[in-house]
């Protein structure tokens, strides 16, 4: 096994934890959706499953994975963006 | 792992992108400009995104499965943007459930193909890649299921939290069935049966995220969110681990790990072990002695709007609780008037907002902002405690649990220790609320009983225009 890739995983567990760990609450709903987001990224997974598809079942799930990974990935970002704008000073 | 060095270069300034939009994400100046940075990262990553070959994934040629991949980021463009531009702010947490689980269900598909693809090699992967499918699919379908159990239980549509006895050794019994189906496919060879045993796995999956959320009652649903957005987090690495995208380990370390973080932090708030949020079966079985000892003989006084406003407008310092009551009446916006009203005579107020008010941490936060309240009139319960006797007026709108002084009176209380806005130590207490029916955690509220207390009956919102109008009046 590459232990490289291992490697990786160990630094960003620690750097996960680190970087949140001065949030104040009021941020907590922002951060848990801003956070959902960014896990979006399975669509990619579903795009290189889906690219490698050869029976009509793997197209339909690799089909299915890659609409809800989309979803996943432009919904939590715009619904995050959505309620972030709505934190700004009053003037 | 074949990668060029462009590619590489790439993924660093993806997953860098991804670190610095977290950490801008947690002050609230920069939070909007984080998400944008976080959305960046992606945009990268997806121009980086090559296939087991090394090659570009964009680059390939046409085929039906080129299309396919094209038409299904559109469908999930279009229902994500519909998601998430029509959902009222008040549905915000149910919206984060149904997104999380939909990156679930995906991180177990991903996996599940991989698996079965594998089966049909001639050369087995070795045993620890075939780990990362199978955890990848066990934590992403359980996400996947749970999500849309919370997501019920927020929308209402599932209020009572299902227990029966044994239910916990059920459950563990269906989590050592899965995690023995598991060792024995990790195990696997190019063997036919094995996709029997996956299916098996894969459903027995999915029936665990219900069994688990299910017996959890509806204020426990942030915490339950949280941790299976984390969870989702850890399939979307271990997918990565299996499928050789650093991105996707990056990235679903990071959400992993800051997720279970936040889970630990929600339930510190609380003052609960995560293990008695998840196994405890909270607000169903154990409320009925907290009631016995209640103190439903006592009577409240009741006020009206009129002498309420009357109180408001003479203080001189007031602090304003709210909690999901407010948000269910959709009365962020009359709260905010109210302030105004009461700021512009020269009374201090001040919101104090409890870590878990409302269903979500900040959920309350996000109502207020919503309805241009300025962030820093927002105080959190640490801020406000302290100089509570000093308060003049109280205003409880729809809070419950996080103003019971059960928390710090009655051992016997399950909510006992919790931290809580200290309301009753103010000069007089206005509790806003439609009847005196419990709260979420299903505990009598001693702070209706207090000698400082006086209950305003009626819809929040109704109560709050009144109020406002009798201020302006007076």
């Amino acid at each position: 096994m590459d232990t490289n890739i291992l490697f990786i995983f160990i630094l960003a567990v620690f750097v996960g934890v680190e970087v949140i760990s001065k949030v104040p609450s009021m941020l907590h709903t922002p951060l848990m959706s801003g956070t959902n987001a960014i896990h979006g990224i399975i669509l990619f997974g579903g795009i290189l499953a889906l690219a490698d598809a050869s029976t009509p079942l793997a197209q339909a799930l690799g089909f299915v994975a890659v609409i809800f990974g989309s979803a996943n990935v432009f919904g939590g970002f715009l619904v995050t963006d959505r309620m972030l704008q709505m934190f700004k000073k009053r003037k | 792992m074949i990668m060029n060095t462009a590619n590489s270069f790439l993924i660093i300034g993806a997953a860098v992108l991804f670190i610095l939009g977290i950490r801008l994400l947690s002050s609230p100046k920069t939070a909007r400009y984080g998400n944008l940075v976080a959305a960046a990262g992606m945009l990268v990553a997806l121009v980086s995104l090559h296939g087991p070959d090394g090659h570009f994934i964009w680059t390939r040629g046409w085929d039906l499965n080129y299309a396919l991949i094209i038409i299904g980021i559109l469908i999930g463009l279009a229902t994500g943007a519909a998601g998430a531009y029509s959902v009222k702010m008040t549905s915000m947490p149910q919206m984060v459930a149904l997104f999380n689980g939909l990156g679930g269900g995906a991180a177990a598909l991903v996996a599940g193909l991989e698996f079965v693809k594998g089966l049909h090699m001639p050369l087995a992967p070795p045993w620890f890649i075939a780990a990362f499918m199978l955890f990848a699919t066990l934590i992403g379908s359980l996400s996947f299921s749970g999500s849309i159990i919370a997501y019920l239980k927020l929308e209402g549509k599932l209020e009572k939290p299902l227990t029966f006895p044994g239910q916990n050794l059920v459950n563990s019994l269906i989590l050592v069935l899965i995690l023995g189906l598991c060792g024995w496919l990790a195990g696997w060879d190019t063997n036919p049966s094995a996709a029997g045993g996956f299916n098996l796995m894969f459903i027995l999956a999915l029936l665990f995220g219900v069994a688990m959320v299910m017996p959890i009652g509806g204020a426990d649903m942030p915490v339950v969110i949280s941790l299976l957005n984390s969870f989702t987090g850890l399939a979307v690495a271990a997918d990565g681990f299996a499928i050789h995208n650093l991105a996707m380990v990056v990235a679903g370390t990071l959400v992993g790990s800051s997720g279970t973080l936040l889970t630990l932090l929600m339930c510190r708030a609380m003052n609960r072990p995560v293990s008695n949020v998840l196994f405890g079966a909270f607000g169903s079985g154990n409320t009925g002695a907290s009631s016995v000892t209640g103190s439903a003989h006592q009577a409240v006084k009741p006020i009206q709007a009129d002498e309420a406003a009357v109180l408001l407008s003479y203080a001189r310092q007031v602090v304003i609780v709210p909690g999901y009551g407010m948000a269910v009446a959709q009365a962020q916006h009359s709260v905010r008037e109210l302030s105004q009203e009461l700021a512009q005579r020269g009374v201090d107020v001040r919101f104090a907002i409890h870590p878990v008010a409302g269903r979500m941490p900040g959920h309350m936060n996000v109502l207020l902002a919503e309805a241009d309240v300025s962030y820093e009139l927002l105080s959190e319960m640490e801020a406000v405690n302290p100089g509570m006797e000093h308060v003049d007026v109280c205003l409880v709108i729809g809070a419950n649990d996080v103003v019971n002084p059960a928390a710090r009176e009655e051992k016997s209380s399950p909510i006992y220790g919790m931290p809580i806005i200290e309301a009753d130590h103010a000069k007089t207490v206005i509790v806003m609320k439609r009847s005196l029916a419990a709260g979420f955690a299903g505990i009598e509220n001693h702070l209706f009983y207090k000698s400082n207390t006086r209950m305003l009956f009626g819809d929040a919102k109704a109560s709050l225009n009144a109020l406002v109008a009798q201020v302006r009046a007076g």
